[in-house]
């Protein structure tokens, strides 16, 4: 059990992240804070990505001419590749609700989701 | 008993769907909307009735039409039942739009194009439903036929009326969704929903799908043909004008369900299923107790159309109970009766909207007298309320003989008492109207006179075209001999 | 070996991108771009159809890299549908008047055309990749672009984009983390491919968390009870024709998803025996349905209504996808089709009232029948068709649920769609009634109201008659389109 969580405790901080995140996200009534809490889930996805491309002993890949050309030596690209395109969408998606936020701080001089939600009930 | 190919029956249907175009566009030039409407209604009767020679020889037209489902197609066939309903549905719409045109001038009626165009809709449909060769185009086309009729219903716009079509809808689409249950539990026990006379499902289905399959068809059709407790929509839509009430409520949509019923208990239940699992037995009581009801519901109306109302759910009740029979005669005379009844009662219908023309009088109380001052009007009343009561020699008599020897044929002597009470009870809520018209005086009525033309000829038409059918039952067009293949087929178990 | 499918895709991206330039410059010449690529792509959505009825499935590698290294497009029968019906209703949204449609015509360098393309495209891209994670680029891609159109209907929709973002960046993670547990159990991206290595795999925990995670994600998409509450907001707020492409297409895309995983990725034993997924998702729809229903009789403002009954209909879809038999998911697939085109058109006739009148709450709406001939006739095609009344093509996919359902023998599933129905003619007659039968209003907005100009009425016709004829042909598109979808689900 203990020996579980030690080779994998990357995981458990993932999940914790995602908690964390989705807490932020559903539980805070802050505009701005449900938004970071977006992004602290963001990137605990990737975290999640990386952490499964690692091999014990890896390298970063590229071609090595000391390692040679054995797949076993190199951490595997594809889920990096993978989170580049990921952190591009989490920054339009970052940005655009950014742009959101202005907005609606212009039109209802508050970020708090509750008096919001009254406001536009009106 | 072949059948050939034919583009007859999509005619019929089409023509007055097609005339609906015409009659929106001369929205302003009501004469020419109104030509249209008469010549779609002649066009179809005359289509129907070119068909009837061959019905008549057991070649059957039919045409397929496309898939609708996969395995099931849109298809029309013109059988001996079919061209009953079929034949006096066109023909009355002839004399029905003649009647609305006085009618809605004479009141006069607002928005008589939707009027119109509603009409030809309802009567598309209704065609749609006698010529169907398969329960899921008879599905298409009842419902079709529902929400048609909502614009009639609501017509007169009033509060009443508006209530009235909210009550209509209610009923018929929930009938409508029972229906639709009905024919996929259909599908699924039988793998068809080809009408067959006999009957399609398979001999073997279990007890409990055979009674749920009954219950769901029950309430479907029930409500159309307002057996009780289902028949409320009824009298609550005689808030439309009384053309709507003459065609639709006591020929075209309560006919429909009739029909209804005739296609389920004979083309795809069987007579013999339904005997066996003790629901045929269930059917005739529960008409045999809205026949009843209704009729002691109708002794007390006051307001002429409602008493008409009462009595059209009694005698739906007559034709189902007929049905219900495991009897050739009784099936003779339930079919019959569609005829029958259809023909009297619209021109009681047709009596009422010319005296509301006229006198604006709705109530059988108002009316002492009415006689001297609208006496071929006050005749043809009296021609059919003799009718609808089963004195020969109006045509109500034979469909009623008929029906009582079925009852007597199948032993169940209560059922035949119960036509003859309601016989009396006929005669009571309909001639007191009549003594009360000639036999009462009033110094009400002595500056009113008879309606025009276009409102009395259809009606007297219609009361002439019942005593003929009663004084010559075996003549043209032959309707006993359709209704006797009909019952044979049906019960002797086997062929279309 | 055919292109096709990104030759669907390929003309709208570089609308997109030209008509983002040109508009900054002149906005008409945005538009006539715009036309011209989504006609270009509907003409390819056309032909990738008939190659795909005659041939069977089409496939691109993209770049020339084989799979399962490259990514690779796929048109099959699901994607060809699919594909065409994005396209199409995509086509009819914009010849709609951007006046009327947007509630009015934004400020020169919104680039609302490329907005537009923007999410069309990343429609088709879904339906037409093979990839997993492609996929989810483009999932991202419609839904950033649909997060920026809801906005200009104004502060309350920018509130409401701002919700709808969050939750849909939810579901998008959750289908990250559902490819990425699939993608380290089996080492691939490629749908295809996946189908082939999962099947060792299903005892695994990883697979089953990834099946699960990647339904909640296209479920929260899919607006499923109970994860359906951004929905009402987002759709009411959001201006008519935007309303109209989120929830006639985008929606859809997401049981499209639920199904290409149910079908392609997993194989339906999976999510119908080893898992209780469809169930799972079956019982959800069920609840969701009513409540969609019970809550839009409850409304007064018209598009808040259709919202609601947006979540109903496409509840109507996951329960096709829940009865996981070959009738039951054809209505499903069939309703993705016939819900596209009515509610498109009932969000174009609300668009057309607001324009000409401007009221949007249906109390107020007393008499107008009279006064818009022909945009209430396409109303009540569009009703009756909400209701199933046949023929209209709305009674046709509730046929093929109500089959489905008798057939699995499930009555609550049964007693569901036809009560549904009777609610769903609540709420619409309710309607027709202050439409057709009430008194007129004397309020000004109805006395002095017209016909909207062409421009506005014939796109909304074109649906109306598209409702008409898609339920007279519906036995057609059943038998050619989706029979060979779903031949791959267990009978009986």
């Amino acid at each position: 059990m203990v020996e579980l969580f030690i080779a994998r405790y990357v995981y458990l901080m993932i999940v914790v992240l995602l908690i964390i995140g989705l807490y932020g996200m559903l539980g805070k009534r802050n505009l701005l804070k449900k938004l970071i809490g977006m992004n602290i889930f963001q990137t605990a996805i990737f975290l999640f990505f990386i952490e499964g491309a690692t091999k014990a002993g890896g390298s970063v890949p590229v071609i090595d001419q000391q390692l040679g050309m054995a797949a076993a030596q190199y951490v595997n690209p594809l889920p990096h590749a993978l989170i580049l395109t990921g952190i591009v969408v989490g920054l339009a998606l970052t940005g655009v609700a950014l742009a959101f936020i202005l907005v609606i701080y212009r039109a209802y001089n508050t970020l708090d989701d509750k008096a919001i939600m009254k406001e536009m009930s009106k | 008993m072949e059948t050939y190919y034919s583009l007859k029956p999509l005619l019929a249907v089409l023509v007055s769907l097609l005339a609906v175009v015409l009659i929106v566009i001369p929205n302003q030039r009501p004469n020419v909307r109104e030509s249209w409407t008469i010549m779609a209604a002649v066009a179809k009767f005359t289509i129907v009735l070119s068909m009837l020679p061959s019905v008549l020889q057991g070649q059957y037209p039919e045409i397929t039409l496309f898939a609708i489902s996969p395995g099931i197609a849109l298809a029309l066939k013109v059988d001996s039942l079919g061209i009953i309903f079929g034949l006096f549905a066109s023909l009355l719409w002839v004399l029905a739009s003649f009647f609305s045109i006085g009618y809605v001038r004479g009141v006069p009626e607002h928005k008589q194009t939707r009027y119109f165009a509603s009409f030809a809709i309802c009567l598309s449909a209704t065609m749609g439903i006698a010529f169907a060769a398969n329960l899921l185009t008879l599905v298409v086309f009842y419902e079709i036929l529902t929400i048609a009729t909502y614009p009639l219903v609501i017509h007169k716009e009033t509060g009443e009326a508006i209530a009235a079509g909210r009550r209509y809808l209610v009923y018929l689409l929930t009938g409508g969704v029972a229906l639709l249950l009905a024919l996929a539990l259909t599908y699924q026990i039988s793998d068809s929903v080809d009408f067959r006379a006999g009957g399609i499902l398979p001999a073997g289905i279990g007890k409990s799908s055979l009674i749920l399959l009954f219950i769901l068809f029950l309430t479907s059709f029930g409500v159309k043909s307002a057996i009780m407790p289902m028949h409320s929509w009824l009298p609550a839509a005689m808030a439309a004008p009384t053309p709507v009430s003459a065609l639709l409520h006591a020929v075209a949509v309560v006919k429909a369900g009739v029909f209804g019923f005739a296609r389920t208990i004979g083309f795809i239940i069987g007579p013999g299923l339904l005997q066996k699992s003790g629901m045929g037995d269930f059917l005739a009581v529960l008409t045999a107790i809205t026949i009843i009801v209704a009729s002691l519901v109708a002794l007390r109306q006051d307001n002429l159309k409602m008493r008409l109302a009462y009595s059209t759910v009694s005698h739906l009740s007559y034709i189902v109970l007929g049905l219900a029979l495991f009897s050739p005669s009784a099936w003779i005379g339930g079919l019959l009766h569609i005829v029958n009844h259809a023909m009297t009662k619209i021109t009681l219908f047709f009596c009422a909207g010319a005296i509301y023309v006229r006198t604006h009088c709705q109530n059988v109380s108002e009316m002492n007298g009415i006689g001297r001052q609208m006496p071929i009007t006050m005749s043809a009343f009296t021609l059919a309320s003799l009718g609808l009561a089963g004195i020969p020699p109006i045509n109500g008599f034979i469909s009623k003989w008929y029906l009582v020897q079925g009852t007597l044929d199948v032993g169940q002597t209560i059922y035949a008492a119960t036509f003859l009470i309601s016989g009396l009870l006929n005669a009571g809520y309909l001639m007191s109207i009549v003594c009360r018209a000639f036999f009462r005086g009033s110094d009400k009525f002595v500056k009113y006179g008879e309606v025009s033309p276009s409102m009395l000829i259809p009606l007297v038409l219609t009361a002439m075209f019942s005593l003929l059918l009663g004084l010559f039952p075996d003549q043209f067009p032959f309707l006993f001999q359709l209704a006797a293949r009909v019952a044979s087929n049906v019960l002797g178990g086997g062929g279309p | 070996m055919s292109s096709l499918s990104i030759l669907i895709l390929a003309p709208l991206l570089l609308a997109s991108f030209l008509a983002t330039l040109v508009g900054i410059w002149r906005l008409t010449w945005a538009y006539i771009i715009t036309i011209i690529g989504i006609a270009l792509s509907l003409a390819a959505a056309s032909v990738g159809l008939f190659r795909v009825l005659q041939e069977g499935t089409l496939r691109h590698y993209l770049g020339g890299w084989p799979p399962p290294f490259g990514i690779e497009y796929v048109l099959d029968h699901l994607s060809a549908f699919m594909a065409i019906i994005i396209v199409f209703i995509g086509f009819v949204i914009v010849i709609y008047p951007p006046g009327a449609g947007l509630y009015h015509v934004p400020r020169k360098g919104v680039p609302m055309y490329g907005l537009v393309l923007l999410l069309i495209s990343g429609l088709i891209g879904v339906v037409v990749t093979g990839d997993l994670f492609n996929l989810f680029v483009f999932l991202e891609i419609y839904s950033l672009a649909s997060y920026a159109l809801i906005t200009l209907g104004g502060n309350r929709a920018v509130v409401a984009s701002f919700r709808y973002l969050v939750l849909g960046t939810i579901a998008g993670g959750f289908y990250l983390l559902g490819i990425g547990f699939i993608y380290f159990s089996t080492g691939t991206l490629n749908m295809a491919d996946a189908a082939q290595l999962l099947p060792a795999l299903y005892s695994s925990p990883t697979v089953v968390a990834a099946a699960a995670l990647i339904v909640i994600g296209m479920g929260i998409k899919l607006a499923l009870f109970p994860l359906h509450v951004w929905l009402p907001d987002a759709h009411s707020y959001a201006p008519p024709v935007i309303a109209a492409i989120l929830a006639a297409v985008q929606i859809e895309v997401a049981g499209y998803v639920i199904v290409r995983m149910m079908l392609t990725v997993f194989r339906p034993e999976y999510f119908i025996e080893i898992l209780p997924i469809t169930s799972a998702i079956g019982w959800v729809a069920a609840v969701g349905i009513i409540f969609g229903s019970l809550m839009a009789i409850a409304q007064k403002d018209f598009k808040r209504m259709l919202a609601y009954s947006t979540v109903a209909q496409v509840a109507y879809v996951g329960l096709g996808i829940g009865l996981a038999n070959p009738l039951g998911l054809i209505g499903g697939l069939l309703h993705i089709l016939n819900h596209a085109f009515m509610k498109s058109c009932l969000f174009l006739i609300a668009g057309g009232i607001r324009f000409q009148t401007g009221l949007h709450e249906v109390s107020q709406f007393a008499g107008l029948g009279r006064k818009m001939p022909l945009m209430m006739t396409a109303f009540t095609v569009a009703a009756l068709s909400m209701v199933g009344i046949p023929p209209t093509c709305g009674f046709f996919s509730k046929w093929y649920l109500i089959l489905g359902s008798v057939e699995d023998g499930n009555w609550v599933f049964v007693a569901v769609i036809l009560g549904s129905s009777l609610l769903t003619a609540v709420y619409f007659f309710r309607i027709m009634e202050k439409l057709f039968a009430a008194p007129p209003s004397n309020d000004e907005a109805v006395t002095k109201a017209t016909e909207p100009s062409p421009k506005i009425v014939v796109p909304i016709l074109v649906l109306a008659i598209g409702i008409l004829v898609l339920g007279l042909i519906n036995a057609l598109i059943v038998t050619r389109v989706l029979w060979p979808v779903v031949a791959l689900l267990p009978t009986g």
